[in-house]
């Protein structure tokens, strides 16, 4: 597998401008000609469709929702950043592109970073002139809040909704390509293979999920934007139907995927109540701006928040990180609560939970500010848990909520399948191990918007178009391989269901490859795994058939992929011998339990590459740090 | 706690529907809504049944895709809350519960509790837009818009598409849905130059699928999850008013 990171030369702050000098374009009477897939609808698969149809593209696009406007970006809460420096409190494009570099734990690559840093500020304004109702000041003008991991306040927000409000900004600028039928919209689809002519990603097959008709579908290239694969854990933050199928699938047919162990565990979601639970709940890393994160000083101190006096209270984000408090980036407070949490000082009655408290706020602010500023999370607290947050400390606890790796791809976003291009939560390219809060809308969009559209057109302009049809060999024998696939999994006729198989896959990854590993774990996981998909394949029931609305075959193939990727995840967190970011290795801390990262064996990407039955083979991607002094991450 | 549910189940949009009975155990009152219906389906599975098929995703009452009638309440008796964030804490012990999904024309039923509201994404590409292109927009602070007219853009921005108002309406009206966006961006700077066809364009749209007119039962607030107020239907009055004087391309 050959990898070349294709990142332009000359100093950083120039390279996007070289690179899209360089670039070939395609005239505008031929865009017409081409035909684009892009396989999902978030804030990056909207804005791309959007974006690539106003230049005059044909595109179908894909979700596999009722609709592209509830992809998983819908949910996202607290905000977007963007080097505007709109508050004058020494913002820039370089500081957005160090504290992004540094908050990922020098895993990422600069170049990537910074063309991130240098397109973020030209993302609000597109979002502003679509209509998008950012909050605002009584000037008139957009208002700002911090996020962990920055001293600055550059995060733009929509109450707690600003996923919400990006996404039916994009949503809104696709659907006026779908009435100008510049855009084939494939709702309630899904794609189950990528289609490889001659080593080019040529098309994909889908399976349509209110019918089950397999079907294919003929493109120049391919865009995945299919987001996250958190959902291996079985619970984590994001929707239900997050999945790492097409991704998974994309692997097996070459692309190589790009560091899978690199997870992110957020440090404020409602614990667990119940083994019936489905999905965690977030709420906002911006609560950090006003809440202060305690557990009790004593061990097992079950007294309730307000008996226990000031003194007895451990503010212990404040207390080891006094110049970033509570508002340390999410691995390293995500780590603090479990730490505390192993040393019995956890609260609620499973022991897995610390406080977030805002009633210093509250009387400092007093109530109206606080609900103006955070009204709709408090809301949603009290309907999940009964309790009202603005009278008690809210309980918390980390969940998993973002996976930074995903299918490796060079400067241009291209995977190593030429014509795959990946874009958003589903590559890996540039929050390294750890991604810092507001980052992840910005990288949506950034790619979406104003990076694909120039780099996928420069690989039209440059590569030969072949006269390939969906009745050749290739495209035959996946959709059969689909169907296959599908009949096989309705065959195995057994006892169980496959959202049971789903939940004690997510219960080994979440013991094993979660918030600490190490190495006796990871291999007890590599061992657990094989033997519950064995299981799976001997006594999984799906009711009903392939042809027809089949909610349990849906998630039986979900299921399916994850088992293997799960395998990859572990290989992946075991080979990588270092802490650094979202992955702590307990083998690997400092005296003070920090991470202990080694520059020297892997300031590298882990790049696999899929070998059918054998075991996939790790690749490198070294890492170049020509601007940023690599050090260690500190927060104190 | 213990309930019997009557669950609509309906094979396909041909098949003729009913209600059939199910008195799941192990049910708590801290699950939600879903959760509760996940272990009626795990029963279901394990005892060799049709799983029941309803929509989700986000579970958090955001992505709109949740869309249960409860005991005749379209999000059940919770207000301001989507089902998928209703939790079996609202309903009494030994309660006896319907559930249905949206019944509107414009609506119709694909399996069970699963619907086609496709019809809302078309009445959005009729209009719900502003015609701006990636690339062309101005620096974001260059238009100051007031407070008071962001804020009540987003209240009316809030809307998750779940179609909750058009279930609860006796027309099976899409007022408020509409109302909604064109309030959004009629508040909104950006919004003005297209302001005429869009209200235009988007109801005649609302008509051609066959959604009805508004009679102002108010049902729709009362049951719509984002709490968006039928002030929004006044404003889209309105705007068509104008429209209808200003404009002629429609
Ligand atoms: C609760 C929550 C809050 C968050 N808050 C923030 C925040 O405040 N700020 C921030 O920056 N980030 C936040 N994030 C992270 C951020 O929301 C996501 O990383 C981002 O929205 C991902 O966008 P995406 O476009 O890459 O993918 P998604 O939005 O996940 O979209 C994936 C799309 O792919 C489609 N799809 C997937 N698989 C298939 C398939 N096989 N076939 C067809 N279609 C498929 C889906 O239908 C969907 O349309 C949050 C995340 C969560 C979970
Ligand atoms: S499942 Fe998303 S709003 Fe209910």
């Amino acid at each position: 597998m050959k990898l070349d990171a294709k990142i332009p030369s000359g100093p950083l702050a120039e390279k996007w401008d070289r690179r899209k000098f360089e670039m070939k374009l395609v005239a505008p009477a031929n865009k017409r000609k081409y035909r684009i897939i892009v396989v999902g609808t978030g804030l990056a698969g909207a804005s791309a469709a959007a974006t690539l149809a106003e230049l005059g593209y044909f595109v179908d696009a894909f979700c596999f929702q009722d609709s592209s406007r509830r992809a998983h970006s819908i949910a996202a809460q607290g905000g977007i950043n963007a080097a505007k420096n709109y508050q004058g409190d020494g913002d820039s494009i370089y500081r957005l592109f160090y504290d992004t570099v540094k908050g990922g734990d020098f895993r990422s690559r600069e170049a990537n970073v910074y063309r991130l840093a240098q397109v973020s500020a030209q993302i609000i304004d597109q979002a502003v002139a679509q209509g998008v109702p950012f909050a605002r000041e009584y000037g008139g003008l957009l208002a700002n809040r911090s996020f962990g991991g920055a001293q600055v306040s550059r995060t733009f927000y929509a109450r707690g909704q600003t996923g919400q409000q990006l996404l039916l900004g994009a949503y809104s600028s696709l659907s006026r390509q779908i009435g100008l039928g510049m855009v084939n919209m494939h709702e309630r689809t899904e794609m189950l293979d990528v289609v490889v002519v001659n080593g080019r990603a040529k098309g994909i097959i889908t399976r349509n999920l209110k019918t089950g008709v397999i079907r294919r579908h003929l493109a120049d290239a391919v865009v995945l934007a299919t987001g996250g694969y958190g959902n291996v854990f079985y619970l984590s933050t994001n929707a239900i139907g997050c999945n790492v199928t097409a991704t998974f699938r994309a692997y097996r047919r070459g692309a190589g995927f790009a560091n899978p162990c690199f997870t992110q565990i957020h440090p404020t979601c409602i614990p667990v109540s119940g083994d019936y639970q489905s999905k965690l709940t977030l709420m906002s890393e911006s609560l950090r701006n006003d809440g202060r994160v305690w557990v009790p000083k004593k061990k097992g101190d079950k007294r309730i928040p307000v008996e226990i006096p000031e003194n007895e209270r451990d503010y212990y984000l404040e207390r080891k990180y006094p110049s970033f408090g509570n508002l340390a980036p999410r691995d390293i407070a995500s780590r603090s609560a479990k730490q505390v949490c192993d040393e019995g000082r956890g609260i609620g009655e499973s022991g897995l939970g610390v406080y977030l408290d805002f009633s210093d706020a509250i009387a400092r602010l007093g109530e109206d500010k606080i609900r103006e500023r955070y009204g709709n999370l408090f809301h949603m607290y009290q309907k999940i848990t009964d309790e009202n947050p603005y009278n008690v400390p809210m309980r918390i606890y980390p969940a998993v909520h973002y996976t930074m790796g995903g299918l490796w791809v060079d400067y241009d976003l291209q995977s190593t399948i030429p014509g795959l291009f990946v874009i958003g939560e589903a590559n890996f390219s540039d929050h390294g191990a750890n991604r810092l809060g507001a980052s992840a809308l910005m990288q949506g969009l950034a790619d979406g918007y104003f990076v694909l559209p120039y780099t996928l057109a420069n690989y039209l302009a440059s590569t030969p178009r072949e006269q390939v049809s969906v009745d050749s060999a290739e495209f035959a024998e996946l959709e059969k391989s689909v169907r296959d696939r599908m009949y096989r999994l309705l065959s195995i006729k057994g006892k169980r269901s496959p959202a049971s198989f789903h939940r004690e896959l997510g219960s080994i990854m979440w013991e094993h490859c979660g918030m600490a590993r190490n190495k006796d774990g990871l291999m007890k996981a590599l061992r657990k795994i094989p033997e519950l998909r064995e299981e799976f394949y001997k006594n999984l029931l799906v009711k009903g058939g392939n042809e027809e609305f089949n909610q349990q075959l849906e998630r039986a193939g979900r299921v399916e992929d994850y088992f293997e990727f799960a395998e990859l995840m572990c290989m992946d967190a075991l080979e990588r011998e270092e802490s650094c970011g979202g992955h702590f290795r307990e083998e690997f801390q400092t005296d003070d339990g920090e991470a202990r990262r080694n520059d020297e064996r892997f300031k590298h990407v882990a790049v696999w590459e899929y070998k059918g039955d054998e075991k996939p083979v790790r690749h490198q991607e070294a890492l170049e740090f020509e601007t940023v002094q690599l050090a260690t991450r500190s927060y104190k | 706690m213990r309930v019997t549910l009557k669950v609509w189940r309906q094979k396909s949009k041909d098949d003729t529907g009913r209600f059939e009975t199910y008195t799941p155990q192990n049910i708590s009152s801290s699950m939600s809504f879903l959760e509760m219906l996940d272990v009626v389906n795990e029963e279901l599975i394990t005892q060799g049944k049709d799983p029941i098929a309803f929509d989700h995703d986000c579970r958090e009452g955001i992505c709109g895709a949740c869309s249960l009638v409860i005991n005749g309440t379209a999000h059940g008796p919770q207000r301001g809350t989507t089902v998928c964030q209703l939790h079996m804490r609202s309903f009494r012990d030994g309660e006896e519960i319907y559930i249905e999904p949206w019944r509107a024309k414009g609506f119709p039923v694909i399996r069970d509790l699963v619907t086609d509201r496709s019809a809302f994404d078309r009445i959005m590409q009729a209009g719900g837009f502003v015609s701006v292109n990636a690339g062309g927009a101005q620096d974001a602070n260059c238009l100051p818009v007031p407070k008071q007219c962001a804020d009540k853009a987003m209240d009316a921005a809030a809307c998750i598409g779940c179609g909750a108002c058009v279930a609860a309406c006796k027309n099976a009206s899409a007022m408020l849905f509409v109302s909604a966006k064109v309030s959004q961006l009629s508040l909104l700077p950006q919004g003005q130059p297209e302001r005429a066809r869009r209200v235009l364009n988007m109801l005649r749209q609302m008509e051609n699928e066959s959604f009805g007119g508004c009679t102002n039962t108010l049902e729709c607030e009362a049951v719509c999850p984002k709490e968006i107020s039928v002030e929004h239907i006044a404003r889209l009055n309105r705007e068509f008013a104008s429209a209808a004087l200003v404009s002629e391309e429609g």
